[in-house]
């Protein structure tokens, strides 16, 4: 039980030594998100005040636009010199290594998400600061839900044509109640008349939604990778 | 084998044909519902085909698990079809139920819990097969896994309406028909009875491409040694 | 197969997880917002008002006529597939008689 989590430690350690060599993906998926962000507000603030609601839903949705991109990426970088190939073959158990990338995306994730938060409450004059530690608690649920369903969609289409474009198409529908819950209870959280016991209630969804999909990618890893 | 399954076939074919020729008497027959009147009657025709979709669904789940653990390949050919059959299924449910909320609603469409979730099943059974046709060899597994994922995603569907209350009419409204409305509950049986009748004449169809396709396969894998 | 190690400590895990998601979700659910007090059954009527029959009834024949035509073509779509794979078929055994 020890060794699986060291090895998930060892495997997002690599990545990280990775990522601070060259900043690569950090700094493009942020980029991407803000840019995300500001194309938004152009639409929908206008006169200096939003549209009832867009804060929430653009929120989640430069998450899921930023996270697609950054899985996409990260599994590419496995395709060079077969590393990947490389690293399923090491005597460890799989499901260790879909862990420690999950660990890994889930770090980006969180990274691109407080410089979102704060873009949006720039842009939108959004009350994203309200409820902190309810805003963190579905940020976090969402973020590890979104990333569980990611790594192992992103990790299967690894040696797929059509992997770029099949990605999201797997992707998005698998996880709209993420996006669903994470919205609804982004938008429960601001607005005049916050509803905390409906925030919640999505988080606790949401926790779930982690729980049973955290446990099927774990399941499945071994034998959606073994060809 | 071949011949029994081509007379148990032919016999499912009928049994199919004349169900759904005496569905439509049964449904002129049945009483009219009373906040919804005519329009209601979709429901004779909505409901069995989104139990047909959420069958197909619960097949092309468990066949797909069963051939990632076990590796069979007829688990494989099942689960292409029933996923193809949930697509098909799920198409009459969503735009049958758009033409009954028009009329009772207002609107053809909700973003309430079951319309959306059911909507997300769909794509991800749509997305099933397109990552079959365009993945490339050594798709199949990775189609599999999506299937867990999607059938996974089912009790979401279905608790949620039920938690989530909203216009959709509740699951409990199909248990509480025989005794609250008797000349509705006998053509709702046919109808689901018809459409069951229906998808097993599908499935067997459409497995019998699979299994000539696998032929197929089998003789050049064998050409090719 | 066998059973990997982390398998009994992630039930237990979820188990808990569900237990206290369905604790923290059942106590907020009376407070979600409601848009509209959902049906329960379906009430029978024996007449229908004037008003109403006419506007329901291209809808309702459109329904069904859907359904039809969906049958139709997936059944159109399978004969298709069938012929072309048949006509394969026949080929590679022809093939295989002239060698």
């Amino acid at each position: 039980m020890r060794r699986f989590f060291q090895v998930a430690w060892l495997v997002m350690r690599k990545d990280l030594r990775v990522e601070t060599r060259s900043w690569e993906m950090v700094s493009t998926t942020l980029f991407f998100a803000v840019s995300c962000v500001l194309v938004f507000s152009f639409a929908f603030v206008r006169g200096g005040r939003a549209i009832e609601g867009a804060a929430s839903g653009i929120l989640w949705i430069a998450v899921a636009f930023s996270g697609t991109l950054a899985l996409g990426r990260a599994f590419e970088r496995e395709r060079y010199q077969d590393a990947m190939r490389a690293l399923l073959m090491a005597p460890v158990e799989r499901s260790a290594i879909y862990l420690g990338k999950l660990l890994g995306i889930v770090l980006l994730m969180a990274t691109v998400e407080v410089v979102v938060v704060v873009a949006i409450v720039f842009t939108f004059r959004a009350p994203l600061f309200a409820y902190p530690g309810y805003l963190a608690a579905l940020l976090a649920t969402g973020t590890v839900g979104f990333a569980t369903v990611g790594t192992l969609f992103a990790a299967m289409l690894l040696r797929t044509r059509s992997r770029g474009v099949l990605l999201p198409i797997l992707l998005y529908p698998v996880t709209f109640p993420v996006l669903i819950a994470g919205v609804g209870g982004t938008v429960a959280l601001m607005g005049a008349d916050p509803n905390l016991d409906l925030a919640r209630f999505w988080t606790a969804l949401l926790l779930f939604f982690d729980a049973v999909f955290l446990t099927l990618a774990l399941w499945t890893f071994e034998p959606v990778m073994t060809e | 084998m071949m011949a029994m399954s081509a007379r148990l076939f032919s016999g499912l074919l009928a049994v199919a044909a004349i169900m759904f020729v005496g569905a439509p008497i049964l449904i002129v027959g049945a009483p009219y519902e009373s906040t919804m009147g005519l329009i209601q009657k979709i429901f004779y025709f909505h409901v069995p085909s989104w139990i047909a979709m959420f069958l197909a669904v619960f097949i092309c789940g468990v066949s797909s698990a069963v051939y990632l653990f076990r590796g069979k390949a007829s688990a494989d050919r099942l689960a292409a079809t029933a996923a193809e059959l949930a697509v098909l299924f799920g198409l009459m449910g969503l735009t049958t139920g758009p033409l009954w909320a028009i009329k009772a609603w207002g609107v053809w469409w909700q973003w309430d819990a079951r319309l959306t979730m059911a909507l997300i099943l769909e794509l991800i059974f749509i997305a099933y097969i397109m990552l079959r046709a365009y993945g490339g060899p050594g798709s199949e597994k990775l189609a599999a896994g999506l299937a867990l994922f999607g059938m996974a995603n089912v009790p979401f569907v279905y608790i949620s309406v039920n938690v989530w209350r909203t216009i959709h009419p509740t699951t409990d409204v199909l248990p509480n028909l025989s005794a609250s409305a008797p000349g509705m509950f006998w053509p709702i049986v046919w109808c689901f009875l018809a459409f069951l009748v229906l998808f097993g004449v599908l499935l067997m169809a459409r497995m019998r491409l699979e299994a000539l396709r696998a032929r197929i396969d089998a003789i050049h894998l064998a050409l090719e040694a | 197969m066998t059973r990997p190690s982390w398998l009994p400590t992630m039930i237990a895990g979820v188990g808990l997880i569900l237990v206290v998601s369905i604790m923290m979700g059942g106590a907020s659910l009376d407070a979600s917002s409601q848009i509209q007090p959902a049906q329960d059954e379906f009430i029978p009527l024996e007449q229908v008002p004037p008003g109403d029959q006419l506007p329901a009834a291209p809808l309702l024949v459109a329904a069904y006529i859907l359904i039809w035509l969906a049958v139709l073509v997936y059944v159109w779509s399978i004969w298709r597939r069938m012929m072309t794979v048949e006509r394969e078929l026949a080929i590679m055994a022809k093939s295989g008689e002239d060698q």
